[in-house]
């Protein structure tokens, strides 16, 4: 019998939905008191679904961004801010994965992901570069085979939680602010020092709390690759589809609480229709239109991975930026119209109907990358790239 | 063609580095060429060279040097001139 596939990823499926089962329980006190979701990935390490993106060969599972996806969206229908930093670590890990074969150093890490569940966080932000992780401040010194890097980091998500931070900096004291390099420290190379703290809106379990960071390495630590091409080839395609899973997740959870309260609507007076239920048609509509922009995107990076030339070209930055766009304005409408479905029940905290978490957690969509600064982005490509008009193509 | 470009590159690509000290070789995104400057430089070589750059030559290897830019022209214009 040969099952082997299916197995595979029903067990990913399984594995989730036991992640997802503790986040779930977890996740009103997370969000409450803005604290670290640690017993959801704790149990995210017990079911050993921090190294599934390493290849088989390195001791991981092979998952495909997709796979990953999904699971972002099953553990984000119970908590967002779980999956959030299941999405962000995945993220990290996609640069060591797609990039790391060039160095032993950073295979040999990859290993250690796998084997030993390590939670990667990342240090992209600075102050003082106004939100462009394109661009550093800091340098990195190299001297002797050993690297030191000081960072005015003002956000490092979950960055106290973490086992490694992947940090980006100019690749030495006199390179241009873009010219960047990615280094992993690992947490005892590191020493965090708070300098804000996070309490927002929503997503108040990633702890995204600000740190002056200083760390010391082997100098061997550095990617060879320079970061804007990392950034360019794995990085950005990996937040805007992975962030995705979790955004569509959000709005998932939020329509099917609506669901459920138009049902109970309509069970309760037979032969009328529930007022919500037009508008429960529409948000279907537009959580479908979510799905499929996602699914596509997917399928975009799918087919151009193994190929540099298309991973860099502008045709395939526009179609990731569109990505992020489109998920992070459509979930707001959605998770807003199942709130005016589900009225006070909704608004109110602790209902089998509350959305209130949903519709803060999902404010953060578009500010994480600012969806101006990824729309001045595309405008300007869309001065010389010309948008491929075939339905299927 | 070398010339206009780097006559381009001068007025468009707001460089930190004067471009007579680049080599045609030198990595420009090392030299500090944002993307922003990148789609300015192209808009100008378009113009320049009254060419079109098809989709599958805008990405950072065809604007990677000053050479890389002059081989891209110079696929372009025999590409049109052989059409």
């Amino acid at each position: 019998m040969n099952i082997a596939a299916p197995v595979i990823s029903d067990s990913f499926a399984r594995r989730a939905a036991r992640v997802a089962e503790v986040a779930a329980r977890h996740a009103a006190a997370v969000d409450a008191e803005g604290r670290f979701p640690r017993e959801a990935v704790a149990a995210m390490k017990a079911e050993r679904l921090l190294g599934i993106q390493v290849p088989v060969s390195e001791g991981g599972e092979g998952a495909t961004f997709a796979d990953i996806a999904e699971l972002c969206s099953v553990i984000s229908q119970s908590c967002a801010s779980s999956s959030m930093i299941f999405a962000m670590h995945h993220i990290k890990l996609s640069s060591l994965v797609e990039h790391g074969f060039e160095s032993p150093w950073h295979q040999a890490f990859m290993r250690r992901v796998a084997a030993e569940q390590l939670l990667l966080g990342s240090a992209t932000t600075e102050g003082g570069i106004g939100g462009n992780l394109r661009n550093s401040i800091c340098a990195i010194e190299i001297e002797n085979g050993r690297c030191r890097l000081e960072k005015d980091a003002t956000v490092i998500s979950y960055g106290a939680e973490a086992d490694a931070i992947l940090i980006t900096s100019r690749a030495h004291k006199d390179a241009a602010p873009s010219d960047q390099v990615m280094t992993v420290f690992l947490k005892d190379q590191y020493s965090l020092e708070r300098t804000h703290v996070w309490d927002t809106l929503g997503m108040r379990g990633t702890c995204s709390d600000g740190f002056l960071f200083k760390g010391e390495a082997p100098a061997e630590q550095v990617f060879p690759k320079p970061f804007a091409e990392i950034a360019a080839q794995s990085m950005l395609a990996a937040s805007h589809l992975l962030w995705s899973g979790v955004w569509y997740g959000i709005a998932a959870d939020a329509v099917a609480r609506s669901q459920a309260f138009v049902r109970a609507a309509a069970r309760k007076s037979p032969g009328q229709t529930p007022p919500g239920a037009l508008r429960l048609a529409e948000i279907s509509a537009k959580l479908q239109l979510v799905k499929s922009n996602v699914v596509a995107g997917l399928k975009t990076y799918q087919e151009a991975r193994h190929d540099e030339e298309k991973l860099s070209s502008m045709a395939f930055a526009v179609a990731m930026n569109n990505i992020k766009i489109c998920s992070s304005e459509m979930i707001l409408e959605i998770i807003n119209g199942a709130m005016l479905i589900c009225g006070i029940m909704g608004y109110k905290n602790g209902t089998p109907f509350s959305i209130g978490r949903h519709l803060r957690d999902a404010h953060s969509a578009q500010l994480m990358i600012s969806n101006d600064r990824i729309y001045t982005n595309t405008s300007s490509m869309l001065l010389v790239h010309k948008q491929d008009t075939s339905l299927l193509g | 063609m070398n010339a206009k470009i780097r006559e381009l590159l001068g007025k468009l690509a707001n460089l930190p580095v004067a471009v007579d000290t680049l080599s045609n070789e030198a990595d420009l995104y090392t030299a500090g060429l944002s993307s922003f400057a990148s789609v300015q430089l192209m808009l100008g070589i378009e113009d320049a060279f009254e060419i079109e750059f098809p989709d599958h030559l805008l990405n950072r290897k065809s604007f990677q040097s000053i050479a890389a830019i002059e081989a891209t022209v110079a696929q372009i214009l025999a590409s049109s001139e052989a059409a």
